[in-house]
């Protein structure tokens, strides 16, 4: 038997797991990362002179590679600022179906840590997750894998949602009984399963709800779920401490009982919306004083004058030459 | 390039994947002697080495004794119905092996090893000398634990094995020039440092041939390499797993 060395064991590991991009418009330039079922390559298109991000299925999956177009198709349709547009599809030589993408040159929301700035900062960030995947539901497709590897901040300070490989499109609408269900979906769906609980989500499965881990039937507020995970993993560390308001909003999203969570993703973003402009959330019933406390800070500036121009006009009357 | 295809299965539109094969499980669990037996080559073809180097280097056993322990196991492994036992949903193939590496040399009892090996026990041809040469070029102790070592000592039987099956494949075709490139880049040191105008003028062939011959000796490699793949694991799930394992790198 032929004996490699280290170094040809990794070129052959490389070799193999590379696409085949031989007759295309593609070289590859490099590997970007490795999902559930697909690797992502750093590749130069010769035809229109740019670098692009190339997905193909993994060799391993080769017996889902309809998921991966189905997941090109599924972008493709979802054209929003927030979402990293499709530019092409098809099949390599070698067999495997591909498509390409605009080459993103950003970070993690992972891998920024306090890069991330202070509460106002972030919750700004929050709000632009959310609005790329409010679209996404109400075009009736669910994401199902939300959490802060899969967001990308771009050098221009764009929010971006990746990786929509679990992604699932409904004809009739979210949770439609006669388009099937997304839970049953999951069940029959091994890159579902595997990639929740191997590869690139190690370590993350407290982004995903209860039901979608006990493989029930799952809606928009599972991804609620997740998105009230990463709220939290966003204000984790963040100085000053949070406010409980603030953290009675992640807390409903993550609701163990989907019932009593957030409805939608607007309703979650509303709540946020209302915490940045210092007025009442759902999530938090205040008592009559605490109510009365937070109307003053939030109109402290103008309490402040009106307490000025009523010390000034009492001295200038107190003082004034008789 | 091709279209893209509405619905795709099972190795694309061109079938270039392989389809599920018999497995080495199956096979050691037939009733049938021929099946088993041929089980057991599969089964020694690849992982003899890897046992070997694992109980040369991890349990650092002396040359002679590693091998009668090499033997044993794998003796043992078909008389023993040691891979009834397996269960794919609670260990990979790969795993269980090491483990029973392990259990092998703690509760072997050398002079009796020495006394069965003197009985009717067949023993299994293998080239250990060619297998301690390899010890020399191992690095002396890696980062990893046992697991990874023998991972990783896999990974290089099953690769040369599918080395050895590409260039008999490759020469039965009449293609043995795309062996000899692939063996060129990706084998050889520093071939890589050559250009394809320079190897194409090296092989006679025009630069675009050499691009054309080599992504085939890849492409085949790479089928190769799961066949093998599917044949040592027991089921779907560990063969993706270990294909992910295999084949799931980083490029430079």
């Amino acid at each position: 038997m032929t004996f490699l060395s280290d170094s040809a064991l990794e070129r052959l590991r490389v070799a193999a797991d590379a696409p085949d991009l031989t007759g295309t418009r593609y070289h590859l330039l490099g590997k970007l990362g490795q999902g559930g079922m697909g690797g992502v390559f750093r590749v130069d298109d010769s035809t229109l002179e740019r670098e692009v991000a190339l997905k193909v299925i993994n060799v391993a999956y080769l017996d889902l590679s309809a998921r991966l177009l189905q997941e090109a198709r599924v972008i493709a349709k979802l054209e929003h600022p927030g979402i990293v547009p499709v530019h092409d599809a098809g099949m390599l030589p070698d067999g495997r179906p591909y498509y390409t993408m605009k080459l993103v040159q950003g970070k993690r929301i992972d891998e920024l840590g306090k890069d991330m700035g202070g509460i106002a900062d972030r919750l700004r960030t929050f709000l632009r997750i959310c609005e790329p995947v409010a679209f996404a539901h109400a075009h009736g497709v669910l994401h199902r894998d939300l959490k802060p590897t899969n967001i990308m901040i771009g050098p221009f300070g764009e929010v971006l949602v990746m990786d929509w490989g679990l992604s699932k499109a409904l004809a009739a609408g979210i949770d439609s009984a006669e388009s099937g269900s997304v839970a049953e979906d999951c069940a029959a769906d091994p890159a579902a399963v595997v990639a929740t609980a191997h590869g690139s989500v190690l370590g993350t499965p407290g982004y995903m709800a209860p039901e979608q881990r006990n493989g029930e039937i799952v809606d928009q507020r599972a991804d609620v779920y997740a998105l009230g995970a990463i709220l939290e993993f966003l204000l984790q560390d963040a100085q000053p401490r949070v406010p409980a308001r603030l953290a009675a909003i992640w807390r409903k999203a993550k609701a163990e009982d989907r019932d009593t969570r957030y409805a939608s993703v607007p309703d979650l973003a509303d709540d946020v919306a209302h915490f940045v402009d210092g007025l009442p959330v759902s999530a938090y019933p205040e008592s009559i004083v605490s109510r009365i406390w937070r109307w003053i800070a939030r109109n402290r500036t103008w309490i402040l004058l009106l307490l000025v121009y009523v010390v000034v006009r009492a001295l200038l009357i107190l003082f004034r030459p008789r | 390039m091709q279209a893209l295809a509405e619905d795709t299965g099972i190795g694309g539109a061109q079938h270039r994947f392989p389809q599920t094969r018999w497995s080495v499980i199956q096979g050691a669990r037939s009733s049938q002697p021929e099946q088993r037996q041929r089980a057991l080559d599969v089964l020694v073809s690849a992982y003899w080495k890897p046992v070997y180097k694992y109980i040369r280097l991890h349990w650092g056993k002396p040359d002679e004794e590693a091998k009668d322990l090499t033997q044993d196991f794998f003796t043992r492994l078909i008389e023993k119905n040691l891979l009834d036992r397996f269960d794919p949903a609670k260990a990979r193939l790969r795993t269980y092996l090491r483990v029973c590496v392990d259990g092998l040399v703690m509760n072997t009892d050398k002079a009796a090893q020495r006394q069965k090996r003197g009985g009717d026990v067949a023993v299994l041809p293998l080239d250990f000398e060619s297998a301690e040469g390899e010890l020399l070029e191992l690095p002396i102790a890696g980062p990893g634990g046992p697991e990874e070592f023998f991972a990783k000592e896999f990974a290089r039987s099953l690769f040369g094995l599918a080395v050895d099956r590409l260039q008999n494949e490759c020469q039965a075709k009449g293609k043995s020039l795309h062996f000899q490139l692939l063996e060129l880049y990706d084998i050889d040191e520093g071939g890589r440092q050559l250009t394809y105008e320079e190897v194409a003028g090296r092989f006679g062939i025009k630069p675009t041939d050499v691009t054309n011959y080599l992504a085939y000796a890849r492409r085949e490699f790479r089928r190769i390499v799961l066949e093998e793949l599917r044949d040592m694991t027991g089921s779907e799930d560990e063969f993706r797993r270990e294909a992910q394992t295999l084949l799931g790198v980083r490029l430079p």
